[in-house]
């Protein structure tokens, strides 16, 4: 199709999709507009994923952004009621200002990057090291010292968000 | 070439998803809309990550990306419950009237 493969033209959608809906998260104006839009660009970076052969963490990404972190933003912005009338606005002066920086900031990153593909890097087609047998034997050899500190972090985490979260009795 | 796609590609890709998150940092004051550019950022990176450890046939970059999906959730658990908790006592998450830490 017009001199392009299926993986090119499937590259193309979903990364026109994920910035659109990335722009839709920053100025739409009612945070649960916001938070399905988010939504909407995890599952955009999901298919980027296994286009890039890692069905592992396509999976785990849905599963821990989709499914369960945007469920706790969507819990968090229906219990404060938020919704456009309470939504504080900068003024156009400072949004103007952030709109100019993230610019230069694209356009100093896009220029420094630019010749990153010319490294002359070994490049391999197909891999299989995304598949959840060879990432395993991975992450419960190499990383396994990492993996358990990530477990008592996430515990850490859990026990921090209770005690922030519960009510002073006093 | 990844499938047919260059890495340069993805590059830029990560760049203008990385720009869009920051962009919206700076330009919301609501502290969950900040929070979720925030999320938008992490996943730039993590794309840019899965695609590096593509290119180079080494799985320790999707690893690092587990790993920074690990982080990421205990940011926002812990996160989500500071502002809750702001919210409770102030009324409001207008990163404009947070400005002092003690009431």
């Amino acid at each position: 199709m017009l001199g392009y493969t299926i993986t090119q033209w499937l590259f193309g959608i979903l990364s026109f999709l994920a910035i659109m809906f990335g722009l839709m998260v920053v100025f739409s104006r009612n945070p649960v507009n916001s938070v399905l839009y988010l939504v909407m660009t995890f599952f955009c970076i999901a298919g980027h994923y296994l286009l890039l052969n890692a069905q592992f963490l396509a999976v785990v990404h849905i599963v821990v952004y989709a499914g369960a972190i945007m469920v706790l933003f969507l819990f968090v912005i229906m219990l404060m009621n938020l919704n456009e009338d309470t939504e504080p606005q900068r003024t156009w002066l400072s949004k103007i200002i952030a709109a100019v920086a993230g610019g230069m900031l694209l356009f100093v990153l896009v220029g420094s990057l630019k010749g990153a593909g010319q490294l002359g890097i070994a490049q391999h087609g197909s891999s299989q090291i995304g598949l959840v047998k060879n990432l395993g034997r991975v992450l419960f050899t190499e990383f396994l010292f990492p993996f358990e500190i990530a477990s008592i972090l996430l515990l850490a985490a859990l026990v921090g968000s209770i005690m922030i979260g519960k009510k002073e009795i006093n | 070439m990844l499938n047919g796609i260059s890495i340069n590609y993805y590059i830029l890709l990560s760049t203008v998803l990385f720009i869009i998150g920051a962009v919206g940092v700076m330009a919301r004051r609501n502290s969950i809309i900040i929070f979720m550019c925030i999320e938008l950022m992490l996943n730039a990176v993590n794309l840019l990550l899965v695609a590096f450890s593509t290119l180079h046939n080494d799985a320790s970059g999707q690893v690092f990306v587990f790993f920074v999906m690990a982080v990421a959730a205990a940011e926002v658990a812990v996160g989500l419950a500071i502002l809750s908790m702001i919210y409770r006592n102030i009324k409001t998450i207008d990163t404009d009237l947070l400005s002092n830490l003690k009431n």
